[in-house]
């Protein structure tokens, strides 16, 4: 693997995590429990989408095929997705969608704040960018993740019942292969492995504040950042995603 | 014709409003990071407030649609995404204009000092987004008005 090859796969995985979450989070736009909430996820959505153009605008040029980062969302099919499996997942309720939400920002909160100071200017760039936006998103998800788990007993045991179904999706973002330790290797990107310590204190200090217990086991399902495996939701939701240009190849708006 | 200077072309970009918050200009909100002329063509560098900002692609509409009413042909729009946007760009003139149109401008404390409608400082956090990407939903508790507070980033 060259190390622009190794540029591309990471590019992807980062454009592929928030389009796929911002895909998501979207499917709410007026189906939220209240309006305010409303409006946060469709906000929350947009940034993502927004991270997602500058990352997959990137990752067309590297590539070097002309592609746009449009090109990339809406012309590729399921097994070229490099996102973890985490952010297809279905949304559930309400309280499964905000903890995904955290453990997602908690990881995406860490890995920017080291992209920042990639050797690539472009990526710091985008990390720069990026990383203000998602502050403010974990800010959101971990005072809504403590509001509903330290909440009345219902809220409290359906978000202890979105850890427990989320909790073996987490361990992908901090799975290493080839493509990471070539990225570390030339200072773009660090290794993920090496963010695990910093985000589980984080994430144990919000779910104890919580009164939420994190599971035991440290089972993670893979297959999604590496394009091996994804689960069936991945191409469900793309049917949704892509219908239009698959219908009506290159309409614009 | 001579080309414009580049004070004559801050001035008029200066009166192109931002089309979410008409009440201030692009230069107001701190996004118009530098104009340059380079041989016949105008350079403007426009930096996005939050990267989905669907208002983005109508700025950069409104910039050289105004750029072209003054009688400028070859334009060049740059994005710019580094150094990020901050709030400290807003300009003072922004900020009390904002004050007067119902949005409380940002404070590095991260909340509203007060009420934009009658000046109350009993104020709370009604949700962390608002009508925008780049404002947060507030209410007051003496007018019982809700308002928009503009974020700090």
């Amino acid at each position: 693997m060259t190390r622009d090859e190794a540029f591309l796969q990471f590019l992807l995985r980062m454009g592929d995590n928030t389009l796929i979450l911002g895909h998501r989070v979207s499917e709410w736009c007026g189906h939220a429990p209240v309006l305010e909430e409303d409006i946060a996820l469709a906000n929350t959505a947009l940034d993502l989408i927004g991270q997602t153009q500058m990352w997959l605008g990137l990752a067309g040029e590297v590539q070097g095929e002309g592609k746009s980062a449009d090109d990339l969302a809406f012309l590729r099919d399921a097994w070229d997705f490099r996102n973890v499996l985490l952010v297809e997942v279905p949304n559930g309720d309400f309280g499964r969608t905000l903890m995904r939400q955290f453990l997602f920002d908690a990881w995406h909160s860490i890995m920017l704040g080291r992209l920042m100071k990639s050797s690539d200017d472009r990526v710091a760039a985008i990390a720069e960018k990026a990383s203000k936006e998602v502050a403010y998103h974990l800010e959101r998800s971990s005072d809504t993740v403590v509001g509903l788990g330290d909440g009345t007993e219902e809220s409290h045991r359906r978000m202890q019942e979105a850890l427990d179904y989320l909790w073996p999706y987490v361990g992908e973002m901090f799975a290493s292969d080839e493509v990471d330790a070539e990225m570390a290797a030339a200072g773009i990107a660090p290794d993920p492995a090496g963010l695990r310590e910093e985000y589980d204190s984080l994430v144990q200090r919000v779910l104890t504040e919580a009164t939420l217990t994190i599971p035991d086991s440290r089972f993670a399902h893979k297959g999604g950042r590496d394009g091996r495996m994804h689960t069936e939701h991945l191409g469900h939701l793309l049917t949704q995603m892509q219908w239009l240009q698959r219908a009506y190849p290159g309409a614009t708006w | 014709m001579d080309r414009a200077t580049v004070e004559q072309v801050w001035e008029w970009l200066d009166a192109v409003p931002d089309p979410e918050i008409p009440v201030i200009s692009v230069v107001d909100l701190g996004i118009v990071r530098d104009v340059t002329w380079e041989g016949d063509t105008l350079k403007v560098a426009v930096t996005p407030t939050y990267s989905g900002c669907p208002a983005t692609s109508v700025i950069a509409m409104d910039i050289e649609t105004a750029l072209r009413d003054h009688g400028i042909d070859k334009i060049k729009l740059e994005t710019r995404i580094s150094p990020a946007w901050t709030t400290d760009w807003l300009s003072d003139k922004g900020r009390a204009k904002l004050k007067v149109y119902g949005i409380a401008p940002p404070q590095p404390a991260g909340g509203p000092d007060c009420c934009p409608h009658c000046g109350s400082t009993a104020v709370e956090k009604v949700s962390e987004f608002g009508s925008t990407p780049c404002k947060a939903h507030w209410r007051c508790t003496e007018c019982l008005e809700p308002f928009d507070y503009f974020k700090c980033i």
